[in-house]
């Protein structure tokens, strides 16, 4: 079936089975291979997108769902010439270790700032509940939260 | 083979009485993990997430009617006044899951574990269900049939669910073994009815499907002084409740938690419900 | 990878290296590769734990849409074994199945989803056979053998002074651990690129490139240059990429189609994919004086090692070597045994046998403590080993050993407030998310460990590296260049040398080539060695620039190639004696709880560690490390556990294999005590593993304490601390078994070595 959807602000006709993820989608189809699949099961975070403006785990997403809406990415929040200041918090507090949860959890941390511009610790924790990480232990990525949240006071 | 998107709620029930094979799929949260785990191969989706007409609430008096498409997140931020479900939604997995999962889906899949079904049992909520031929209406219990199993004609959607809201104070308390993102190993929901001068207690993850505690709902109404928020029960009339709670319970030993236990945190998180609500009380009444 | 870095030496903050394309999501991870024509490989998998394959059926899977090939294991070129310490876990079933779990075949199609369909399609007939399921078992005379010399693979006997020498006072205990797993975020993955000319390019994630190279090319039948293995970018390994995963499969079908192959794995299946932490069960005795100084120790350990070998000797040889703890204890005997057995098969994972035994000694000492009337802090003091102590292997500790400062500077470290009961955030009260209490039933208790284990490799193994540097002028300075073959998953090893050429050289600027098998081996990136090993390697290749260039000003680039050896260690002898280990690294942790008592929930309140570091060249980099090695350590005492039925995992998958999530973690306290390692670069000693080990008996401390209950083995579940499930039990001790010596047993009956042909006998 062709998926017509809007990635990054692009719109994308795909041809893809309609019961396949938006995480494949995203991955084998357009080759946005930012977000992760760490489990398929939407209890990691590591594929987290935004789909018409809200946060969800592009793996329980189908691909039918995603036609006709819009659906940004990590790769939609910055690059390497111009980063975006959750991406810039993350590396300067040292939040990233190998790397595989990162962009989940920058998606994540943006979309909790956006609604929660100066969260406490038990909003943060709460709002990344989803989001494992197996390197870090989380201490520097709300280390993390706090250096971006401060940097837009 | 293509999908279904209908946009109305009419259209879904053509689209769904047309094509019987085709799975409905609203927040996805239960289903795309059978799909990915390659444990189901639909041959065709139908996508509910554009009804919008699911997607409301609706209060008239004291009745209330919540669409099968209201997500979790939606219940916790517009119906916080429900505590029970609003409680049971806010601990259903993360941000993400919560803005995906549906009050409809939860209950078609029926499970066990399903974390808004003791609140709608503690409702004696009706769930409505619709297709071309009309509407009707079933009881939670005749609703949910087995673990996984409900009562799901084949030409059939769920539209919602209602209740009359209760007016006292409700909670939803439930057990995993680890901080967040947990299926519940044992939960309680206790919701009371100051109008009707009763309780409603039910159990999840304890039995084949959502129960309700009678005996210990007939024990609470008679041990909670109605005229008088000020005089709770005492520890000992709370932790008699917390027993006959335990004893509606016929747990399972499984991978996630022993039989044993679940009886036991039944126990706890019931006597606990009963004392919070006399706290709310005295609370609203002050 | 030619990635290109400014700022930051030695001991100074410096951004890590490859920060921002993984918060970009552009750094390639070996699953986000793809290559044009590729093909996608699928492993048909073992349901079964012990079984004859009787016949194997892939015309259904062949004639599938998309399919391209089907592998069985006979169709194998050339080696059809490989393994880590003995080629002795066969490329695809053989015959035999040991483990559930175990590849029978490989299916290759056009797409992902083709290959999984005709997976489903290949019809294997199994009869199933009798199984070992459990370790003392499989030390039962009747018990089925899964090979002709038996099921144990090694058995390590240690004894010194006179383990029956009189003490006043006894404790005698016994504790199970259960099968942890990495569970590494990023999945096993790999493409295989073939060339014209029979050669194979690999892109795969691993923990070291060339013992990799050595077991794959051996089961293509290729000479190892024609195997060119580059490091794909690694979501993480914790031991579960030193094994081969999916590399020689993709191979396999690379070299057969001609095309490019990739293979990547789901999470359930991962789970299948790799080694796990081997469960373990612990009686130990120990003796004091009545004033608490130690007289000795009686320590039985027994391993659950599954199907093959992996890293199950040196396991066993840490566990056994570290079972009476870091205290001086003149009077021991350990007899520690690793068996064969038809569950998943166990091997490296965090700290390598060092937590399994921590738990167990540390609760003994806690005990200890308890039966003197001793303050638990006071009694570890009194017998913590330190520069000059001599271990129960004889081996003299000669390195830094700043155990005393260790537990005295986490013992300072603040506790935590006191905290209402009442009024908290809901999520703030045990149980978390479920809101379950109000404030009921809540009682704290705080508890310490202290853990230890060596640095690099043991027992006569020389883990060299190799690193070659370049420094080559440029328009805006010097620009140093490092070819490395060592791996980075997480850890910032990359930064680290980064600092290390920018400190030597006096540059800003460093670039890394590509990490592949055209540089020399670095070993593994395990065992807590790379900062010392790649870390000296690096240095003393910039020495070497630095001395050639004597100061004049750099007109041409100067490369120097180091290859960095650690000082030799010996085997055991007959009674354990010897000197096994290269240096030691020691931490000390204290774990604050709170636990709701009604309910068994807990919520670890704060973690503090004082970690032995040597010297700290990324203060940055080396909280990271400790914070990650708790939540690990965390993970072992509350919350992760493999289950097993029938030897099959009967939880793969996050939801039911359960990781710490940041409500689950708490906050932690990390200070660094620096006593510099002699002979290390720049005093430097390995840090990664140490919190894991300790942070999972300082929990299980902390609520003993709380709740009263006895405790005897992790992960603690809520059953055990509302006492609805007793205290692990036993008949007694597992009988020693008859063994020819001290090494692995295959080793006597000449099994091809793997790694051990990597590195011994270039020991310098």
């Amino acid at each position: 079936m062709t998926i017509t959807t809007t990635v990054n602000g692009i719109e994308r006709s795909v041809d893809i089975a309609p019961e396949a993820s938006l995480l494949t989608l995203l991955r084998d189809e357009l080759g946005l291979t930012g977000s992760k699949n760490a489990c398929e099961q939407g209890e990691c975070g590591s594929c987290s997108v935004w789909l018409d403006g809200e946060l969800v785990c592009s793996c329980l997403v189908a691909a039918l769902q995603a036609e006709g809406r819009s659906v940004a990415t990590i790769e939609s929040l910055g690059d390497d010439a111009r980063l975006h200041a959750v991406q810039e918090a993350f590396v300067e507090a040292g939040a990233v270790q190998c790397g595989f949860c990162t962009p989940g959890l920058v998606v994540a941390v943006a979309d909790l700032l956006e609604r929660d511009p100066h969260p406490t610790d038990e909003t943060i924790r709460e709002a990344l509940a989803g989001n494992l990480c197996r390197c870090t232990g989380y201490a520097k990525i709300l280390s993390a939260v706090h250096v971006a949240e401060e940097a837009s006071r | 083979m293509g999908g279904l998107i209908p946009r109305t709620l009419a259209e879904a029930l053509e689209a769904r009485a047309a094509n019987p094979d085709a799975v409905p799929v609203a927040g996805g949260t239960d289903l795309m993990v059978a799909v990915n785990f390659g444990r189901m191969h639909p041959s065709q989706l139908l996508d509910l997430t554009r009804v919008e007409e699911l997607a409301t609430w609706e209060r008239a008096g004291a009745g209330i009617r919540v669409g099968a498409g209201m997500t979790f997140a939606r219940i916790a931020r517009e119906l916080p006044e429900l505590t029970a479900l609003a409680q049971a939604s806010r601990s259903v997995g993360s941000p993400q899951i919560r803005n995906r999962g549906t009050l409809g889906g939860n209950i078609a899949t029926a499970s066990p574990a399903g974390d808004a079904l003791p609140a709608l049992a503690a409702y004696d909520a009706e769930v409505v269900l619709a297709s071309v031929r009309g509407e009707r209406r079933m009881r939670w219990d005749e609703f949910l049939l087995a673990p996984k199993r409900n009562a799901l004609a084949g030409d059939e959607l769920i539209v919602g669910v209602e209740w009359h809201v209760a007016d006292g104070p409700g909670s939803f308390a439930k057990v995993g073994t680890r901080n967040a993102m947990v299926i519940a190993i044992a939960s309680v929901c206790l919701q009371l009815d100051r109008g009707a001068r009763r309780v409603r207690v039910a159990l999840g993850s304890v039995a084949p499907t959502v129960v309700r505690a009678r005996e210990a709902e007939e024990f609470a109404a008679e041990v909670i002084d109605w005229d008088d928020p000020e005089r709770p029960p005492s520890a000992r009339a709370a932790a008699e409740f917390g027993a006959f709670a335990a004893a509606a319970a016929r747990p399972i030993d499984d991978l996630r938690g022993s039989a044993g236990y679940r009886r036991r945190a039944v126990e706890v998180l019931a006597r606990r419900a009963l004392l919070w609500a006399a706290d709310d009380r005295r609370v609203v009444a002050a | 990878m030619s990635v290109s870095v400014r700022g930051g030496r030695v001991g100074e903050r410096a951004r890590r290296i490859d920060g921002i394309p993984k918060a970009t999501g552009a750094h390639a991870y070996a699953s986000d590769l793809s290559a044009e024509n590729m093909l996608w490989g699928v492993t048909v998998r073992s349901p079964h734990a012990s079984a004859r394959i009787l016949r194997i059926d892939a015309h259904a899977a062949a004639r599938a849409p998309g399919v391209v090939c089907v592998l069985t294991a006979g169709d194998l070129p050339a080696a059809r074994t490989f393994g880590l310490e003995f080629a002795d876990q066969p490329v695809l079933a053989d015959g035999v199945i040991r483990y559930a779990g175990e590849p029978v075949a490989v299916v290759a199609a056009e797409t992902h989803e083709q290959a999984r369909r005709a997976a489903e399609l290949v019809e294997v007939a199994y009869e199933p056979l009798p199984a070992v399921l459990d370790m003392e078992d499989a030390l039962r005379p009747d018990a089925p053998q899964l090979y002709e010399f038996g099921n144990v693979l090694r058995h390590v006997h240690i004894v010194r002074g006179d383990p029956e020498a009189d003490a006043e006072v006894c404790v005698d205990r016994y504790y199970e651990t259960a099968m942890q797993d990495q569970a590494a975020l990023g999945p096993e993955a790999g493409l295989a690129v073939p060339a014209a000319d029979g050669s194979v390019d690999l892109y795969a994630a691993t923990q070291w490139l060339h013992v990799d190279r050595q077991q794959i090319a051996a089961c293509l039948g290729l000479p190892e240059e024609m195997l060119r293995i580059t490091l794909a970018g690694v979501g993480g390994a914790f031991g579960s990429r030193e094994d081969i995963h999916v590399q020689i499969h993709a191979c396999l079908v690379a070299l057969r189609t001609g095309r490019p192959v990739k293979m990547t794995v789901g999470r359930e299946e991962s789970f299948h994919a790799h080694v796990h932490r081997h469960p373990s069960r612990i009686w130990i005795r120990y003796g004091a004086t009545r004033d608490g100084a130690l007289v000795s120790a009686d320590v039985r350990v027994l391993m659950d090692g599954g199907a093959y070998a992996s890293s199950s000797p040196p396991v066993l040889g840490n566990a056994a070597t570290f079972a009476a703890g870091p205290y001086e204890v003149p009077n021991v005997r350990i007899e520690g045994t690793v068996v064969y057995t038809n569950n998943p098969p166990c091997g490296a994972m965090r700290g390598f046998g060092a937590p399994q035994v921590c738990f167990a000694y540390e609760s003994a000492m806690d005990a200890l403590a308890a039966t003197l009337g001793m303050d638990p802090v006071e009694l570890r003091l009194k017998n913590a080993v330190r520069t000059g102590s001599t271990l129960p292997t004889g081996q003299a500790l000669t390195g830094s050993a700043p155990v005393r400062e260790t537990i005295e500077r986490c013992s300072a470290i603040p506790l935590p407030p006191e905290e209402r009961a009442t009024g908290r955030d809901p999520i703030a009260y045990p149980g978390g998310a479920g809101n379950v209490g109000r404030g009921e039933a809540l009682r704290r208790g705080v508890g310490y460990a202290v853990g230890f284990k060596n640095v690099a490799y043991s027992e006569g193994f020389d883990d060299a590296a190799e690193a070659t540097v370049t420094l080559r002028p440029s328009a805006d300075g010097p620009v140093a260049v490092i070819r490395t073959a060592a791996v980075d998953y997480g850890q910032g090893l990359y930064t680290v040398l980064a600092q290390i050429a920018r400190t030597e050289l006096d540059v800003d600027e460093v670039v890394f080539e590509p990490v592949s098998t055209e540089s020399g081996s670095a070993g593994s990136t395990s065992a807590s060695r790379q900062t010392t090993m790649s870390g000296g390697a690096v240095l003393g290749a910039c020495r070497e620039i630095a001395e050639a260039l004597a100061g004049r000003v750099l007109e041409e680039p100067i490369t120097r190639t180091c290859t960095y050896h650690h000082r030799a260690t010996t085997g055991l002898d007959a009674d354990g004696q010897g000197s096994p280990h290269v240096s030691f690294s020691f931490v000390t942790v204290r774990a604050v709880v709170e636990v709701d008592e009604e309910l068994g929930l807990v919520r670890v309140v704060q973690l503090a560690a004082a970690q032995d570091a040597g010297r700290v060249l990324n203060p940055q980099g080396a909280e990271g490390q400790v914070e990650g090695a708790a939540a690990m350590g965390l993970g072992l005492a509350l919350t992760e556990e493999l289950r097993l039925e029938g030897g099959a995992i009967t939880n793969a998958s996050f939801t039911d294999y359960l990781l710490p999530t940041i409500l689950d973690v708490p906050p932690i306290e990390t200070v660094f005590v620096e006593e510099p390692e002699p002979d290390a670069p720049y005093g430097v000693k390995g840090i990664g593993e140490l919190a894991t080990i300790a942070v999972t008996p300082a929990i299980v401390s902390a609520l003993r304490a709380a709740t009263g209950r006895e405790l005897n083995r992790v992960p603690v579940r809520p059953d055990d601390l509302v006492g609805i499930r007793p205290p692990a039990a036993t008949t007694g001790r597992a009988p020693i078994p008859d063994v020819p010596g001290q090494k692995a047993i295959p080793e006597y009956h000449g099994l091809r070595l793997g790694q051990q042909k990597l590195m011994k006998g270039r020991n310098t």
